[in-house]
């Protein structure tokens, strides 16, 4: 009566997902913290940068060069070099985080800015629009398909680099897939919880941004539907 | 010439960068109510002049007065308000529906909500554009319509001024006439001050009160009424910018009732044939008209007059033109007549006859 096959384990085992899924809920919220955190400071760190940026192309060939710098950092190597300076602590997880998503977010919302028709802007000022008013009720609207494109690779990217962040602690389902990776005999459920969990969470989150994209701009759908 | 609605004085602009003034020491009066172009060859500053207006672009030197007050003792953005913009891309704002686009101006003066709907409805009436339309988005509407919201946005708070930098030059010929045609509607019934800039010198005569003719540095060659300029052009500039069909043009200003329009070859249906020969020699033609009192029948050749006009049965003037059209409908209606003659009423009642010879004539005084 004894199945030939018994000694090799199966690939996943449901009974553990089964008992663990607090911890698996868990290491997802973590996931998510560490994402938006991110994400939220990446985007309004970029929004300055690209404020700032914005009319001078010396401006702007500065701070993409210096983004550019922080992005071709292995993740690896820069959540190593944080923790001399703040320890194992969700600082050093998110800093990084953070630095990944500039390059990709000043460029998106500079060139959307950029993209708005000069008809447009010369109607706004010819009008009587103030530059400040112009920024945030024409050429921020207008830019905002373009932004959201950039938020969601950004997201995307950030959902990624966030497991390599479980090598300090703080790594959301990539805490799963090191722990698998780390017992005496390797334990591929936990691996493959934590892997499809990051690809399912990356997925929702891209769809829920462009599905906000679509609510925020609805004379684009207008455009479809015609 | 009533109240100077706009008055530049010796107004320069030297761009950065450049020796050359793109506008030197330009001096202009636009008076209230009347529609003045600027016109001229690219490089001629209209443009430059036009935006100085409106401060989108700072003189280097001079003064603009606009309604007694310098345009610079006021911040740019309070006076742009304060006067309607029309450019040649129209530049609606695509995430706005028509009727947002219209309310642009009364939002940043602080209009309510409900007057601002008012004159949104109002304006939309105004250009002769659906109701319906004002939930629409921009790119929903045809180059046409786009150029309409462009005109009905401009004038959305009714400012007393509206600069208007070529706004119809992109759209088709046809599209571009209806327009024109608006626009004169409009202000026949708004009296705007407009300042108008085109390339289009058919376009300056038919529209302007005033058409100002500028060469390349913004140098004034000469600024005056339309069939002022056609009939005693300034100097060899304006001459040639008139270009070779000067004479036709002002055929399409002077209406035909300012001619002394003769009665032409005609016989009353009272007389008869000897009476007919003697017109038809008289006149040497080979035809001629048949009247019944005031009113023109139509006309017979000379072998068909029967010994009694009453007895003719005249063939009909396949058109006839008003006392108040213009030369150049007269000359269309000689070209296709079959009598080479333009047959003029007011009303129903026969004025007289033009001919080819008569609009020369005119055109050479």
């Amino acid at each position: 009566m004894i199945p030939p096959a018994q000694s090799a384990a199966p690939f996943v085992r449901w009974d553990w997902i089964g008992r663990h899924l607090d911890d698996i809920w868990e290491a997802t919220v973590e996931h998510l913290t560490l994402t938006g955190l991110a994400v939220g400071i990446g985007l309004a760190i970029s929004l300055a940068l690209s404020l700032w940026s914005l009319r001078s192309a010396r401006r702007f060939a500065v701070v993409t060069s210096v983004a550019s710098v922080l992005y071709s950092l292995p993740s690896l190597s820069a959540f190593a070099l944080l923790v001399p300076f703040f320890g194992l602590t969700r600082t050093t997880a998110v800093v990084p985080l953070v630095s990944y998503t500039l390059l990709i977010l000043v460029r998106n919302i500079v060139t959307g800015i950029r993209a708005v028709d000069p008809a447009v802007r010369e109607a706004a000022i010819g009008m009587g629009y103030t530059r400040a008013a112009l920024l945030w009720r024409i050429e921020m609207p207008l830019a905002l398909p373009v932004i959201v494109a950039g938020l969601r690779i950004a997201t995307v990217t950030v959902v990624g680099l966030v497991t390599v962040a479980s090598l300090i602690g703080y790594g959301g389902l990539g805490g799963l897939i090191l722990s698998g990776l780390r017992r005496s005999i390797i334990f591929p459920t936990e691996i493959v919880v934590g892997t499809v969990g990051a690809i399912l969470l990356a997925a929702v989150l891209d769809g829920a941004l462009l599905l906000l994209q679509r609510l925020l701009t609805p004379w684009r759908r207008a455009a479809q539907g015609v | 010439m009533g109240d100077i609605a706009i008055r530049l004085t010796n107004v320069t602009k030297t761009f950065a960068g450049t020796t050359a003034p793109a506008v030197d020491a330009l001096s202009l009066d636009v008076p209230a109510g009347e529609i003045v172009m600027l016109v001229g060859p690219s490089g001629c500053g209209k443009t430059t002049t036009l935006k100085m207006i409106n401060r989108l672009v700072e003189p280097t030197a001079g003064t603009i007065v606009v309604n007694g007050t310098d345009v610079t003792s006021v911040a740019a953005p309070e006076l742009r308000r304060g006067i309607g913009y029309v450019i040649q891309q129209v530049g609606l704002f695509p995430h706005r529906t028509i009727a947002g686009n219209i309310a642009v101006v009364p939002e940043l003066v602080g209009w309510d909500k409900e007057r601002t709907r008012a004159r949104v409805d109002e304006l939309l009436d105004l250009v002769r554009l659906e109701p319906a339309l004002a939930g629409r988005y921009p790119h929903e509407l045809s180059g046409g319509q786009r150029q309409r919201v462009g005109v009905a946005r401009a004038l959305a708070a009714d400012p007393p001024v509206l600069l208007m930098d070529e706004p119809f030059g992109a759209v088709d010929p046809v599209v571009r006439a209806e327009l024109q045609d608006q626009l004169i509607a409009l202000q026949d019934r708004l009296h705007k001050t407009i300042v108008f800039v085109t390339h289009d010198i058919d376009e300056a005569i038919r529209l302007g009160d005033r058409v100002a003719i500028l060469n390349i540095g913004g140098r004034l060659e000469q600024f005056a009424r339309p069939a002022e300029i056609l009939r005693s052009p300034a100097n060899e500039f304006v001459e040639a910018f008139l270009g070779s069909e000067r004479g036709l043009r002002r055929l399409a200003l002077v209406p035909v009732g300012d001619l002394d329009i003769g009665r032409g070859p005609v016989v009353d249906l009272a007389e008869g044939r000897t009476e007919a020969e003697a017109v038809m020699r008289r006149e040497d033609v080979d035809w001629v008209g048949v009247v019944d009192g005031e009113t023109i029948l139509g006309w017979v050749w000379g072998h068909e007059i029967p010994d009694r006009m009453v007895d003719a049965t005249p063939h009909p003037f396949m058109v006839t033109v008003q006392a108040a059209s213009s030369l150049r409908q007269a000359l269309d209606a000689i070209v296709v007549s079959r009598n080479n003659v333009a047959v003029v009423c007011a009303g129903e009642r026969f004025v007289g006859m033009l001919t080819v010879e008569q609009l020369s004539r005119e055109l050479a005084r």
